[in-house]
């Protein structure tokens, strides 16, 4: 176990660190101390600086002022290189391993052990890195490939990697964003580990129902300050959320009450095809229907189809998908997202960066993105026509950008996914599918988004949220499916629903 | 307005600081006063004016996330196809007739050629999901392969004043070949800063999952750009043999080194995405004046070829240094 409290010895402190971009100061005299053998917590809204100060930690890019102690030295690190020399290691959000390389040739990536021909020595390298797989827990064979891994088995080669050079302070970006509840009890093994290996670990994280199970110290940032510091058993989860957004937790959610109005959409028995494995399938016979005014919650682990189902739904897998569906009383089925958008279907997808915007494009263009042909006629575009669009959704949804022809490369996440709701309301869409459209951004941001979902139900849209955390799911949701392996295992009412039944029809029922 | 010019300013910075940096070079006291002359200036102009051509479809390509190494090819055969109908017509021995051609008609169809070589690389990209560096590189030797058998290796030439003055008259004063491109260069400006098309081209290149999901027709749009790319590479090769005279099955080897490098020159991004027309235009400028002036200066051709290349990296470097990005 780690040493207690002050008495553990101060490893890094960063005094006064300073850094602006073009337009905004990220940083503002932020400090930190991290002792050894501790994890220490950072948390703060996106924006709030978390990210540049471990950049700088990591020597990806210099601070403007303060200064860097590593036991009891300064440093001042001119590349990541230098950093991690000095014993720092990042495990980013997205893993940086190569998937089609092996754990072993990921582990020693650019310092692969040599034999005396100067070829690398392959036998040796496999038995180091199955060494310190060993000691991080993981069962499994070092010369397999990491695709083979699953998210969170990834973190732990990306761990072992770090150990491997030497690290003695390891900083974690949101590392349990992506993976499901039992791989977050194996990294919560994985970092109890190493703190007995007294290495001193920064989290960052929004999930404060982390806080007791493994923080020993936390810092809350706001506006690029550090605005506290304490440890972890001294404060309350209402305190620390005050401390974040100066402001309190019953606020957070609100949900109008709503009278539930006439179908607007059902699905039945939809299915999606596994596309490389033939009889099997991600979506396995969903059916579910949807009201106007309605907030249909789909609750879910990774990989239990819930994204597929949406896509299905959307049109985006017409070769692989079967089922029926009833839009308004008519029977549809949509064989592209050009069909589903024009019946009055929007699907705001996963991963904003991925599927949601053309980040090297503006706000203007993002916004009008779905909706083009109506923003002139013969395919010319009316510039005014679409900047009356997107200045009216940056006003009504409180977009902070410097323009509307920003591009949105530079926004905030939160922004970005505003920006991201503004297309698909732009598509003046019906039915309005949101898949975790609160991941990753900060909570002023969640909590316009949950205010915003609420409004639209009352004016009449049917909402499908899709989403991996239970508070927001059980506060936001009128109703509440359950999707476990590809298949819906149970339905709930609002008032029928708690974490605990909803958790229990989520795990995969593990075959004997 | 003001904004307009600074918008300009910061985007084609670095591309207009290179063409200066050229001209400047160039500029000895020796050469200055030929290279200054109205007839110079305009000969570059009409030199660049088949690479111009090529250039704009190969931007749109790019944009779009794809490339076309067939452009030379496809220029080649267009070009032949027209000559060849022009000087003799084509023989239709079911009808036991023989079709001759118009200029207006043969033009048509060196146009139609370009455009369905094009269409084809398209259809083979979105049906066969093909890559286009493969698509088209195998384009580049089927279409010289046809100009070959299409001419049977020999030139085709002596097509007649009323085809060759579109590539030796003049209108105004100036050349026929750089009005032909300056339109087009106007055209194509418009299409990509004002058309549905040319927002669809920035979206697919920028992010192909994010314009899918949001309804567009990726099969659709990049069948377009890659006939449109086809098309003007078919008036590239009129302007060519036009100019000449005359048809060869070995022209335009290697014209999609260089439109790609006017292209890369010009901003924008080989990855999709980012750049523009005007941005390649300049990229043809900084090209032909570089030639040209390498010819006046009496550099030997081997050296000119070094230092393009050169100048193809420096544009490059300047470029990512200019630009904020990490």
């Amino acid at each position: 176990m780690s040493t207690s409290g002050t008495e553990a010895e101060v490893i890094l402190e960063a005094r006064g660190i300073s850094k602006s971009f073009p337009g905004i100061k990220a940083l503002d005299e932020a400090s930190l101390t991290v002792r050894r053998g501790r994890l220490h917590a950072l948390l703060g809204e996106n924006g709030a600086g978390k990210s540049t100060l471990m950049n700088i930690l990591a020597g990806v890019f210099p601070p403007d002022s303060g200064e860097i102690w590593l036991e009891g030295d300064p440093v001042s690190f001119r590349n990541p290189r230098e950093a991690r020399e000095a014993g720092i290691a990042i495990i980013f959000q997205e893993l940086n391993l190569i998937s089609h390389l092996s754990i072993a040739q990921n582990i020693f990536l650019g310092r692969e052990p040599l034999m005396r021909s100067g070829l690398i020595d392959d036998a040796r390298m496999n038995r180091e890195a199955s060494e310190w797989l060993r000691r991080l827990k993981l069962e499994v064979d070092p010369s397999s490939p990491v695709s083979n891994l699953r998210v969170g088995q990834q973190q732990v080669i990306e761990a072992a990697k770090a150990l491997s050079m030497q690290a003695r302070i390891i900083i974690m970006d949101e590392p349990t964003s992506a993976i499901t509840a039992q791989e977050v009890a194996v990294l919560f093994d994985l970092i109890r580990q190493l703190k007995r290996e007294g290495v001193a670990i920064i989290y960052i994280t929004h999930k404060l129902d982390e806080l007791p199970i493994i923080a020993d110290d936390f810092t809350v940032m706001r506006d690029g300050c550090c605005v506290g510091s304490r440890a972890a058993q001294a404060a309350t989860h209402d305190e620390i959320v005050r401390m974040m957004v100066g402001r309190d937790l019953s606020e957070m959610y609100a949900r109008s009450p709503t009278q539930p109005r006439e179908e607007i959409l059902r699905a039945e028995g939809l299915r999606l095809r596994h596309p490389k494995r033939t009889g099997d399938f991600l979506v396995k016979d969903v059916s579910f229907h949807l009201r106007r005014g309605e907030v249909l919650g789909i609750f879910g682990l990774m990989g239990a189809g819930r994204t597929e189902l949406l896509e299905t739904l959307f049109g985006l897998h017409p070769k692989r998908s079967s089922g029926s569906i009833v839009m308004e009383g008519n029977p549809v089925w949509f064989r592209s997202p050009r069909e589903a958008i024009d019946a009055g279907v929007a699907l705001a997808p996963e991963d904003r960066k991925h599927g949601g915007l053309v980040l090297s494009l503006g706000v203007a263009a993002n916004t009008s993105l779905a909706c083009l042909s109506q923003m002139g006629r013969l395919g010319f575009l009316n510039a005014r026509h679409e900047a009356t669009l997107a200045d009216g959704y940056v006003k009504r949804l409180r977009i902070k950008t410097p323009s509307i022809n920003q591009f949105t490369r530079n926004l905030s996440g939160g922004n970005q996914q505003k920006v991201v709701l503004a297309k698909w309301l732009a598509t003046q869409p019906k039915v309005l599918l949101l898949d975790e459209p609160t991941r990753g951004i900060d909570i002023n941001a969640k909590k316009e988004i949950y205010t915003l979902m609420d409004e639209l139900a009352a004016a009449g849209l049917g909402v499908v949220f899709v989403s991996s955390e239970l508070p927001e799911i059980l506060a936001v949701s009128d109703r509440i499916l359950v999707m476990s392996e590809g298949r819906k295992t149970a339905e709930f009412e609002r008032a029928d629903a708690n974490e605990e039944n909803l958790m229990k029809a989520a795990l995969p029922q593990t075959p004997l | 307005m003001n904004s307009k010019l600074k918008e300009f300013l910061a985007r084609f910075q670095s591309v207009a600081a290179l063409l200066l940096m050229v001209i400047a070079l160039i500029l000895t006291p020796q050469v200055s006063g030929t290279f200054l002359s109205e007839e110079n200036l305009l000969n570059v102009l009409r030199q660049i004016s088949v690479n111009v051509c090529l250039s704009i479809g190969m931007t749109l390509v790019i944009l779009s996330g794809g490339i076309d190494l067939s452009v030379g090819s496809v220029l080649a055969f267009s070009g032949a196809v027209a000559a060849g109908l022009l000087k003799s017509g084509v023989a239709l021995p079911f009808f036991g007739v023989q079709v001759q051609f118009t200029v207006f008609g043969a033009i048509i169809a060196g146009l139609l050629v370009g455009t369905g070589l094009g269409w084809f690389n398209g259809l083979v990209i979105t049906r066969f999901r093909v890559p286009p560096f493969v698509a088209t590189l195998g384009m580049l030797s089927i279409a010289r392969g046809l100009t070959q058998l299409w001419t049977q290796g020999i030139p085709i030439t002596g097509l007649g004043p009323e085809f060759g003055s579109i590539g030796t008259g003049h209108l105004l004063g100036i050349p026929m070949p750089v009005c032909i491109s300056a339109v087009l260069v106007g055209v194509f400006i418009l299409v990509t800063r004002k058309t549905r098309l040319g927002r669809y081209l920035y979206a697919v290149g920028g992010n192909e999952r994010a314009a899918q999901l949001s309804g567009l027709n990726l099969r659709r749009i990049k069948v377009t750009v890659y006939a449109l790319s086809g098309a003007l590479a078919g008036a590239a090769g009129l302007l060519l043999t036009a100019r000449l005279d005359s048809a060869t099955p070995n022209a335009g080897i290697g014209y999609e080194l260089d439109s790609i490098a006017a292209v890369v020159i010009g901003g924008t991004s080989l990855s999709g995405g980012r750049g523009s027309v005007l941005g390649s235009v300049l990229g043809c400028l900084i090209i032909g004046v570089l030639n040209n002036g390498l010819v006046l200066l009496e550099v030997s051709p081997f050296w000119q070829q070094v230092i393009k290349g050169f100048v193809i990296l420096a544009a490059v470097a300047l470029d990512k240094a200019s630009s904020k990005e990490e």
